[in-house]
């Protein structure tokens, strides 16, 4: 069965989805990848505000294709999580709820995740024509130097997903591989 | 002497990106579509499924099949009897590289500078592989690649000694460590021999050939095969979550090496694995 979720995702909302749920997501979410994280806290350690309120948001990780005439957007598949590790444990302390990538996430993130309560949304990497049929809109926000990189808003519509991590530590990527591993 | 002018080259160059990016190749178009079959995990066929569903979407709409549209790796092997006329070789390429970047709407994701870090704007340098041969003719193949596969590659120094099981514990434990990273099914390009920088460029050359070609060395068409079934048992699965399909296929190259050496190398790559070749 299909869990619908509409953002902004709050804490409780977020506590609710448990690793291995089919979720798709409508709303309003954010693109940010590496070099936003990097400007976004480097800023804020300066005094600079956040670009975006980050209190019960989402975060996608991935930098889209540039749209052709006449569509929202191009391609925007996920981009491998770890990378944001450095990041997240601070962003999810900021107020994220939810974050969609794919690929392992340390445990400096997933204990940030069961302390304050967020999820991790696994969406299918390289698929990204598919899932850029989900999003309505798209606009730059921040960081419009970054071109791909920057931070855009998009408003999605049945944006598919999986709870890979859930906010107690459960973790689909520990759990199901051992069932088809053969010796 | 046959000459080439250079402006054939950035044309046929703009062309290979944008097909190579929006069109998925046949042989991993067709080992997807086959591997559903033996896909034990429900959630794995499904994420093959989408993976299917996102070729045919990208071939129609002649759209990028994955938003990570690469930094261009550029393999160009010109006849010696080739006299290239009209400017700078490197110039066109990057010119091709510029110009398919651009009309086909693909991601530009390179940085001039690693550690600077500003986007050059326009997807280039490529990073290309000029190798002179034999003939009046140039083949020209272009392989863009994600980075997200790229990052779990590996080069293992070996000891002779380590042997032919050294190396295939190499291929395993490199396949293993990435785990859910580079979008599995993962197609991986394995080098041995050579020294340090030779066995990263025969693994890379590795996944320009077709998943589910043989090598022409019987004893490493049979390492081929081997390491595809041990690495299918491992139940990484499609995407990480588990299943049978964890690698579409391994193209392993070997060359020779140094009485001290066992160099090998491991290029991970992903579903999409992407090249066109074209000759002039």
């Amino acid at each position: 069965m299909k869990i619908s979720i509409t953002t902004p995702v709050t804490r409780d909302k977020a506590r609710s989805l448990k690793a291995g749920d089919i979720v798709e997501i409508t709303g309003v979410i954010y693109t940010a990848r590496d070099a936003a994280h990097k400007r976004m806290l480097e800023n804020l350690d300066k005094g600079i505000p956040l670009p975006v309120d980050l209190t019960d948001n989402t975060i996608y990780f991935a930098g889209p294709a540039p749209a052709k005439p006449g569509e929202a957007i191009g391609s925007v598949g996920p981009t491998t999580s770890y990378r944001m590790d450095a990041y997240s444990p601070r962003t999810i302390e900021l107020g994220l709820t939810c974050m969609i990538g794919k690929g392992a996430r340390n445990k400096a993130v997933t204990d940030a995740m069961k302390k304050y309560g967020a999820v991790y949304i696994g969406a299918v990497g390289g698929a990204g024509a598919l899932i850029s049929e989900c999003v309505k809109s798209c606009e730059v926000v921040a960081y419009e130097d970054l071109g791909s990189e920057a931070i855009h808003r998009l408003e999605v519509e049945a944006f598919p997903g999986i709870v890979i991590i859930d906010s107690e530590g459960n973790n689909l990527y520990e759990t199901e591989p051992p069932k088809y591993a053969e010796k | 002497m046959r000459e080439v002018n250079v402006s054939k080259i950035t044309d046929c160059i703009k062309r290979l990106c944008i097909d190579a990016n929006c069109s998925l190749n046949d042989d991993i178009y067709f080992s997807l579509k086959n591997s559903l079959e033996g896909e034990k995990s429900p959630i794995g066929r499904d994420i093959l499924n989408q993976i299917i569903k996102n070729a045919d979407l990208a071939r129609k709409k002649c759209k990028p099949i994955c938003q990570d549209t690469g930094m261009a790796v550029i393999f160009i092997e010109i006849g010696q009897d080739v006299h290239i006329t009209g400017g700078s070789l490197t110039d066109a390429v990057n010119e091709g590289v510029r110009q398919g970047y651009k009309d086909g709407f693909l991601r530009k994701s390179v940085v001039g500078d690693p550690l600077i870090r500003v986007n050059t704007g326009d997807n280039t340098p490529a990073v290309i592989h000029y190798n002179i041969t034999e003939g009046d003719k140039i083949k020209i193949d272009v392989a863009p690649k994600g980075f997200g596969s790229e990052n779990m590659s590996k080069i293992y120094m070996l000891k002779p000694s380590d042997g032919i099981e050294g190396v295939k514990n190499s291929v395993i434990d490199c396949i293993k460590k990435a785990g859910p990273n580079p979008c599995p099914p993962m197609v991986v390009g394995v080098g041995i021999g050579g020294n340090f920088e030779k066995c990263a460029c025969l693994a890379k050359k590795a996944l320009l050939r077709p998943v589910g070609s043989s090598s022409d060395i019987p004893y490493i068409a049979d390492m081929e095969r081997e390491l595809l079934v041990r690495a299918n048992k491992l139940g990484i699965g499609p995407q990480g979550l588990g299943g049978s399909t964890t690698v579409l296929g391994i193209n392993i190259e070997a060359f020779a090496t140094h009485i001290a050496g066992l160099p090998v190398a491991v290029n991970i790559s992903c579903h999409v694995t992407r090249h066109r070749s074209a000759v002039i």
